[in-house]
């Protein structure tokens, strides 16, 4: 007989219970530490502090092991965390200019003042499984040089002495906060760079990748590639002048676009822009490529219909955590729904049988 | 839990959401954009209703959570705990009781005072969205009244199906103005939308929060022709004999035959109390 669905509470205390047991795993392995997913597992760390939008390292660290790895999870974890903390001022634009690079190429220069940076990239790593990983993962100390004490310039400074590259001025405006207000369209650049920043790495990725099959081509150099950690400076009212809150690393991206000119920029080179948390370099370099795709207005460029030029499409549909949720709500029940539904075609079935039937009965 | 605010939310965000509530009353129907949080549940789980809940409650409010008419669905149970935790408020299952309801795709079937809010959990808060995905287009269709489209899509219905062939969130006018989606609700529950209570909708991924004032004049979009029509199915509450209520189907054997129960579980459960019988409330309660 009918029992009603009762006893959800239960439900969900056990499955949460048993959810608990499986993201330990095995008792017989050791347990993961913060620190261990923090060290080791540190470009997951960077991911999920990219797009959770939250610069903490063992915080993101504890959200993947809570997430039992799952990155969107851990994101959006942080995400739920960040949400709580109370917002005390904004800091002072970060001067990459400053970075002290681990890292920094460029495709577009053989070479220039601060030289090629490899850093610890897996470029040229050949993609073989290394067995002997398995059993010891234990490394000689890598070489080191000298570090580099003056700035390293940005690469496309050298070509704005030319006057090649379309000028970039610099504003005092205060952009907009895209977490502090709804997003509207048309939006801003600095409000399509901020949800570029948190979007999902893949779907950035997928968008930049259609814009090099021909969706809007922008024919991309890498101008310049850089990693590295640069300073936090907060003005602080009481001081009236600003100080350091620490440093954090970041990855830079500038792209240098082949531009033919339009009716209203002469021929030139044109830039996208990509700027994320940590080393996430394939991030940086998807998100400048969107940029430059999507600035076709601004630089009188046709719009070709492509997904990668329209702002609204991107900007609604980049963000993880709002795409997870939306997908996975469909788990929810919609009996109420379904039933209307049912009803409805039981309706327009019976319908459509009376409006056949008496038709043959004539016949 | 004294580790959050009251309600989860900082007073700041509260104040924003309690804005463009005043701001959505004052306009019946006109969707106001508002600086939607991040919160511990996903989007599209109710965190639209959530932070309109979080923004509505006080210390002495009876909250009370619904998700298809049910006090005991699982994400039902899972916003009412989180409301407990966090801000400390009595929760009730009786809808009587109750001054602020949150509620997902349903409206309850006992009638609303002019003392409760009826909170809306919404998915998709723009009624043209399927016409015309761009909210550009979209927004700029309701500043100027330019409703054609979803006439014509019913129209259309009508001329495949011989009837209009939507059955839940189905269009309706508010004041006279603004065409406004009233969140996935059976069109049964329609009628209802004009009440005594405040009915506040918050669609938290899509960043809207709209409302309903007390009183206001709520119209499901039809034809003189083709008047619109509250359907349900077509039987009595087998537990408690209602046959004004809205019903669930429920499979109960292999033989695939059914029964037929209130989804309004409080609904229910009070007709039962008050002596009302089902057709298999005998054989329900051994």
């Amino acid at each position: 007989m009918y029992v009603a669905v009762k006893g959800g509470e239960k439900a969900i205390e056990n499955a949460h219970a048993w959810l608990a047991e499986e993201r330990r795993g095995s008792p017989d392995v050791a347990e993961l530490s913060i620190a261990q997913i923090r060290e080791q597992l540190s470009l997951a760390v960077n991911r999920v502090m990219a797009e959770g939008s939250l610069f903490d390292p063992d915080l993101a660290a504890l959200a993947i092991k809570q997430a039992r790895g799952d990155l969107i999870e851990a994101i959006f974890l942080i995400r739920a965390y960040r949400t709580t903390l109370p917002r005390f001022g904004y800091t002072n634009p970060v001067e990459t200019a400053e970075m002290a690079c681990d890292r920094r190429i460029s495709a577009t220069f053989k070479d220039a003042p601060g030289g090629q940076v490899l850093g610890p990239t897996f470029d040229y790593t050949h993609r073989l499984l290394d067995f002997k990983l398995a059993a010891d993962g234990e490394v000689p100390a890598a070489p080191e040089g000298a570090a580099r004490r003056e700035p390293t310039p940005h690469i496309t400074e050298f070509l704005k002495g030319e006057d090649i590259i379309q000028d970039e001025p610099a504003s005092e405006d205060t952009p907009g906060d895209l977490t502090r207000q709804p997003l509207e369209f048309p939006s801003s650049r600095p409000l399509r760079l901020q949800s570029l920043t948190r979007g999902d790495e893949g779907f950035v990725l997928g968008m930049a990748y259609s814009t090099q099959r021909g969706y809007a081509r922008n024919h991309a150099f890498v101008g310049e590639l850089r990693i590295g950690k640069v300073a936090v400076e907060m003005v602080i009212p009481e001081l009236g002048f600003a100080i350091d809150l620490g440093e954090i690393e970041l990855t830079e991206c500038e792209t240098v676009n082949q531009f033919q000119g339009s009716k209203t920029e002469p021929p030139q080179f044109t830039r996208g822009y990509g700027l994320v948390f940590g080393q996430s370099e394939r991030k940086a370099i998807s998100m400048a490529l969107v940029d430059r795709a999507l600035r076709w207005e601004e630089l009188g460029e046709d719009y070709l219909g492509a997904a990668a030029q329209d702002e609204e499409f991107v900007l609604s549909h980049a963000d993880n955590i709002q795409a997870t949720g939306f997908l996975e709500h469909i788990k929810l029940p919609h009996y109420v729904d379904f039933q209307s539904e049912l009803e409805l075609v039981r309706k327009l079935r019976r319908e459509a049988e009376e409006r056949i039937t008496p038709k043959e009965a004539a016949e | 839990m004294n580790e959050y605010n009251f309600a989860y939310l900082d007073e700041q965000t509260k104040r924003m959401i309690r804005r463009a509530i005043l701001k959505g009353l004052a306009i019946p129907g006109y969707q106001v954009p508002f600086a939607s949080r991040e919160m511990p549940m996903p989007y599209g789980w109710g965190t639209g209703g959530v932070q309109v809940s979080a923004a509505t409650l006080t210390p002495d409010d009876t909250f009370k959570v619904i998700d298809q008419g049910a006090d005991d669905t699982t994400n039902a149970v899972s916003i009412r705990k989180f409301f407990e935790k966090t801000a400390g408020v009595e929760t009730t299952e009786e809808t009587y009781r109750a001054t602020v309801i949150q509620t997902r795709h349903r409206i309850p079937e006992a009638k609303l005072r002019d003392d409760q809010i009826l909170v809306y959990q919404v998915p998709i808060p723009e009624p043209l969205r399927f016409l015309e995905p761009r909210e550009t287009e979209t927004r700029k269709m309701h500043s100027l009244e330019e409703y054609g489209l979803i006439h014509v899509k019913l129209y259309e219905d009508i001329s495949q199906h011989g009837a209009i062939a939507t059955s839940y969130a189905y269009p309706v006018k508010v004041s006279d103005r603004y065409v406004m989606d009233p969140s996935p609700i059976p069109k049964f529950d329609n009628p209802k939308l004009e009440m005594d209570a405040i009915q506040l909708f918050g669609a938290g991924r899509e960043q809207r929060i709209y409302a309903v004032p007390p009183h206001t004049k709520v119209v499901s979009l039809d034809f003189e022709d083709y008047p619109f029509e509250a359907s349900k199915a077509n039987h009595a509450c087998d537990l408690c004999g209602a046959e004004d209520s809205y019903l669930d189907e429920v499979i109960m054997d292999d033989a695939g035959n059914r029964m037929f129960v209130c989804s309004d579980t409080d609904y229910c459960r009070s007709r039962r109390a008050a002596g009302h019988v089902g057709r298999l409330a005998e054989e329900n309660a051994a």
